[in-house]
């Protein structure tokens, strides 16, 4: 009986990462086409027709390269660090919901889970950084823990006036409450706030620092390569998707439907198909932006997510709860969230116009410190 | 088979626990305390307190944890890399063998017997936190901001002496 049961565990187990695995080849090709689309070039279309088998030439290199271990290296930490970081993002598809039956376990704390188990991922980050005996690896480790942890905060908010709105933790019945109006029409600010938050929680391109070539050369990744690197490259991309699928899950009301003529298992395929649709625009979103916006410098970055996104999110939990406390009608949020989307846009604006110093991190100049040596006093 | 379960994350716990303490290496120390937070997220995942895991892996596992590596880390690792010689010893063996017999005495007097394992609704542990217990509640929270201004506090004093 157990027996039978941890082998169907084992099973479904591995449908879910082969599904992961596909959805991460096909989104590699998509977006290095999307960029290239953005960038005026052809992109891959050499392997394959019009370059389409390229995923699979990309993996086999990545396979058959030599993993190198630096002398200098914790050697433990340095190969446990990649699955750290693999891990928790993988187990968060546990209680992720596609369509009406297909999930693995519906949790009822699921939204909870979710947020919960996804922290855990700074901590492979972070031992990638340290393990690596790199400086680059160590600053950018470092990073990484600053800016995640700072922008956990409006990202969990977010998803709490979602939660309050639906009245459940449970992503099933947060869907099934957006029969007529998906979310993202009562939570305009949330949405705002939940994207920003969630591609700065992926370390994509506008808030890529911790592995920004230029600075940190490639941050805590920076010693990997081979098999181990391609565990770090996987990760980014299942997390993109699971960013894109929450999103729709939580904003865009899921797998429903405008009209649904089908029954039974026919069903289940066109919410499938409507459901993925849905995801596949999120994600060339989220390529536009890595295309088009620049990246943020760090003390950018974090006066963002402590002046800005945090009170914002304080801002949007106190206006769901009172209008549905005081039983003001949603309309009431959706006008205001408006208004307050525009208030964070001018004070944005603002701030990247002001010219008085704004420093979060204590910037010290090489001539500071040039003459702070000269002068005999202790650093 | 919740005692399998049992022993699985009690043999985390204790194995973590020991490697806090015996670990040379004080990072190894710090990802050992991750293993017992761990451990014990499961723990109260078999007691049906799932909210009580959950939170145990947010707040230590996520949180602290995180802040104690991000703190070692800052520092000149190579300093300590190897922890040695520990003077306070025996302060620290009084303590925990008090605490031992505290726990012992505690279970061998208070003899309840559990007949069926029940976790609580989500919603009514929400209702009982935020209408019963609201006043200790915001008491807590209000302990957590004061720590909060006082970590700015002594920062900010700390920089101006600096300049």
């Amino acid at each position: 009986m157990i027996l039978a049961d941890i082998i169907y565990l084992f099973l479904k187990a591995s449908l879910l990462l082969s599904f992961i695995l596909v959805v991460v080849l096909v989104l590699t090709l998509a977006e290095r086409k999307a960029l290239a689309r953005i960038q005026q070039r052809k992109g891959p279309n050499r392997v394959g027709f019009k370059g389409f088998l390229q995923p699979f030439a990309d993996a086999l290199k990545l396979l058959t390269k030599e993993d190198i271990l630096p002398s200098s290296a914790n050697k433990r930490i340095f190969w446990i660090a990649p699955l750290a970081v693999f891990l928790p993002g993988f187990l968060i598809w546990v209680t992720i919901p596609m369509a009406q039956e297909v999930v693995l376990s519906n949790l009822d704390m699921g939204l909870f889970y979710i947020t919960a188990i996804s922290v855990l991922s700074v901590m492979g980050l972070l031992m990638a950084g340290w393990g690596s005996a790199n400086k680059w690896a160590m600053i950018g480790g470092l990073r990484a823990a600053g800016q995640l942890i700072s922008y956990e905060i409006p990202f969990i908010m977010a998803i709490l006036s979602i939660a309050i709105l639906a009245q459940s933790f449970n992503l099933k019945e947060i869907v099934d409450d957006q029969g007529t109006w998906p979310f993202a029409l009562k939570q305009p600010l949330g949405l705002f706030i939940f994207l920003t938050a969630g591609l700065a929680e992926l370390g994509r391109t506008p808030f890529d620092i911790h592995h920004a070539e230029s600075e940190v050369v490639g941050g805590p990744f920076v010693e990997y390569s081979g098999a181990h690197w391609s565990v770090f490259y996987l990760a980014e991309y299942m997390n993109t998707f699971t960013v894109a699928v929450l999103t729709v899950i939580l904003f865009l009301g899921g797998w429903q439907s405008p009209a649904m003529p089908f029954t039974g298992t026919l069903q289940m395929i066109v919410s499938l198909i409507w459901f993925l649709s849905k995801t596949t625009l999120v994600i060339w979103l989220i390529f536009w932006i890595r295309g088009t916006y620049p990246r943020l410098r760090i003390d950018q970055l974090m006066s963002f997510g402590w002046k800005i996104l945090v009170p914002a999110s304080f801002i949007n939990i106190f206006l769901t709860a009172s209008v549905l406390y005081y039983g003001l009608g949603e309309w009431v949020i959706t006008i205001i969230s408006l208004l307050l989307i525009l208030a964070t846009f001018y004070f944005i604006r603002r701030g990247s116009l002001s010219k008085t110093k704004q420093d979060t991190v204590r910037v010290i100049r090489a001539d500071d410190i040039r003459a702070q040596l000269s002068s005999g006093a202790e650093g | 088979m919740s005692v399998f379960f049992f022993a699985i994350a009690a043999f985390i716990v204790i194995a973590g626990g020991i490697g806090v303490v015996a670990a040379r290496n004080i990072v190894y120390a710090a990802l050992s305390l991750l293993a017992v937070m761990v451990g014990t997220a499961g723990i109260f995942l078999i007691g049906l307190a799932e909210f009580l895991a959950l939170v145990q892996l947010l707040i230590y596992g996520g949180a602290v944890v995180i802040v104690i590596l991000f703190a070692l880390m800052l520092t000149r690792i190579q300093d300590f890399e190897f922890l040695s010689a520990n003077k306070h010893w025996p302060l620290a063996l009084i303590v925990s063998i008090s605490f031992l017999v505290l726990f012992l005495i505690s279970i061998l007097v208070n003899k309840r017997t559990i007949t069926e394992m029940s976790g609580v609704d989500i919603s009514e542990l929400g209702l009982t936190l935020f209408a019963d217990w609201a006043i200790p509640f915001e008491l807590a929270s209000l302990v957590l901001l004061i720590a909060l201004i006082g970590a700015v506090v002594v920062v900010r004093r700390d920089n101006e002496e600096n300049r």
